[in-house]
């Protein structure tokens, strides 16, 4: 196994003076190719915070953030959207999907910007959306869909392609419980299965409880964990 | 939830040796009942005592070992047990609840930590419910309904200490001090270094 994502010493402060926010105070925190590692907190202990700076979506104050070893932080922004689009995939609870593209348009979507041939995205769209379990909602619209459906679609988005870390922010808070297990045992074969890492993000002790491990935040700052410590030669790797 | 019910419920369909009972009680409770086999035959001896089993009638197995019926007055009563509700009422006291009352009531706790340990480990256990969970067989359907149960206490405790922690950092507030300790207050109250354990061996894992 290799880490994937690697944060060290992750702090974000939004705003300055007395009005500073410190959404993130010193947060260390290494996921392994293959482990899936769930973020729990109150609102506001800076979950969400943690994912999208280690997404690339927003620029930490201080720290690094490496995935497979390139640290985001000091890359440009084309090469951090770069990075983002080949090698992490995002899933949200609001699914954020194009309604007006059909289910493998929205799949192949990150394929084509990234410079892939649109016949070839297909290809690997209609693969994604067999994995998922709905290649037969290929040409439908996500309005279209149930709940559960488009969860299904936006992870297949976030799978697709050679994406080796999956970030993902309350993936099952719009689903009923069955539909949002049902989610979470698709995350959960994409780490086993294919070797990727995963953070999950969730309120939910139930739906947390499908990681290998369980990471608590309060106040920005990690106050304890659950779950098995990784194996020697990743507490080793980078020391 | 008594062995002596479990046993009545399983004599129900047809006569069992001591040794079948075990082994159906255990298959149906996904063995996180064990019983060892002295239990079963004291159970099945005090149920023959009081009327509610008695011995089958016909040849025992070769090591001289009876089967065992239930009785009219077996059924009896478990028909009462399956129509009577368990109240609340009648399960143990709630070690938790009384520890973290106490923890308050008591000077130098630091309940914050208390909350988060508990917290931790309650998770670890519901973690490997989930594993359990993942592979078991749809089949499977009193160990899966058994199962679920302790997911369901399990996902409830750590609601419920999610609740206390909340209600102690609103009491916090509203007091104006920093932590809750019986009299010693804190800053550092649950963090990790209150808690012994630093932010690299909660996180970085490198």
């Amino acid at each position: 196994m290799s880490t994937v994502l690697d944060i060290r010493n992750l702090t974000r402060v939004h705003g300055s003076g007395e009005q500073a926010v410190h959404a993130l105070r010193g947060v260390d925190l290494a996921v392994a190719s293959g482990e899936l590692v769930a973020v729990m907190g109150p609102s506001g202990s800076g979950k969400s915070t943690l994912l999208t700076c280690a997404g690339g979506l927003d620029q930490p104050t201080a720290g690094e953030i490496l995935i497979d070893g390139n640290d985001l932080t000091t890359l440009s922004r084309n090469a951090v959207a770069a990075l983002r689009r080949r090698r992490i995939g995002y899933v949200f609870q609001d699914f954020n999907l194009i309604p007006a593209l059909t289910a493998v348009e929205n799949v192949a979507l990150p394929l084509e910007l990234d410079g892939t041939r649109a016949r070839a995205a297909r290809k690997y769209a209609e693969a994604a959306l067999l994995e998922v379990a709905i290649p037969e909602l290929a040409d439908r619209f996500p309005d279209d869909m149930s709940g559960g459906q488009r969860q299904r679609l936006a992870i297949a988005r976030a799978i697709v392609g050679e994406r080796g870390l999956l970030l993902a922010d309350e993936p099952t808070g719009a689903l009923d419980s069955d539909t949002g297990e049902a989610v979470l045992q698709l995350l959960r074969d994409r780490c086993d299965q294919h070797g990727i890492g995963g953070v999950l993000v969730t309120h939910d002790a139930r739906h947390a409880a499908w990681a290998d491990r369980v990471v608590y935040l309060r106040d920005g700052v990690l106050v304890g964990q659950s779950g098995p410590l990784p194996e020697a030669d990743i507490l080793l790797e980078t020391h | 939830m008594s062995i002596k019910h479990g046993l009545l419920a399983l004599l129900r369909a047809e006569p069992k040796y001591g040794y079948q009972l075990r082994g159906e009680f255990e298959a149906a409770t996904g063995s996180t009942w064990p019983l060892n086999i002295g239990q079963v035959y004291t159970t099945l001896t005090r149920l023959e005592r009081d009327g509610f089993v008695q011995p089958a009638s016909g040849e025992g197995d070769g090591d001289g070992r009876s089967r065992y019926e239930i009785t009219d007055a077996g059924r009896a009563e478990l028909a009462s047990w399956f129509q009577t509700p368990v109240t609340r009422e009648t399960r143990p006291r709630d070690e938790l609840a009384i520890k973290l009352a106490l923890a308050l009531a008591v000077p130098g706790v630091d309940v914050t930590a208390v909350v988060q340990r508990q917290r931790t480990s309650t998770m670890e256990s519901l973690q490997e419910l989930t594993r359990l969970k993942r592979g078991s067989r749809d089949g499977d359907i009193s160990w899966l309904l058994v199962l679920e149960s302790m997911i369901f206490a399990a996902e409830a405790e750590i609601r419920w200490l999610d609740h206390c922690e909340a209600m102690l950092a609103r009491r916090r507030r509203t007091s104006g001090t920093e932590d809750h300790r019986g009299g010693t207050q804190d800053q550092s109250a649950g963090t990790p270094e209150a808690t012994g354990q630093s932010q690299h061996e909660l996180g970085a894992q490198r």
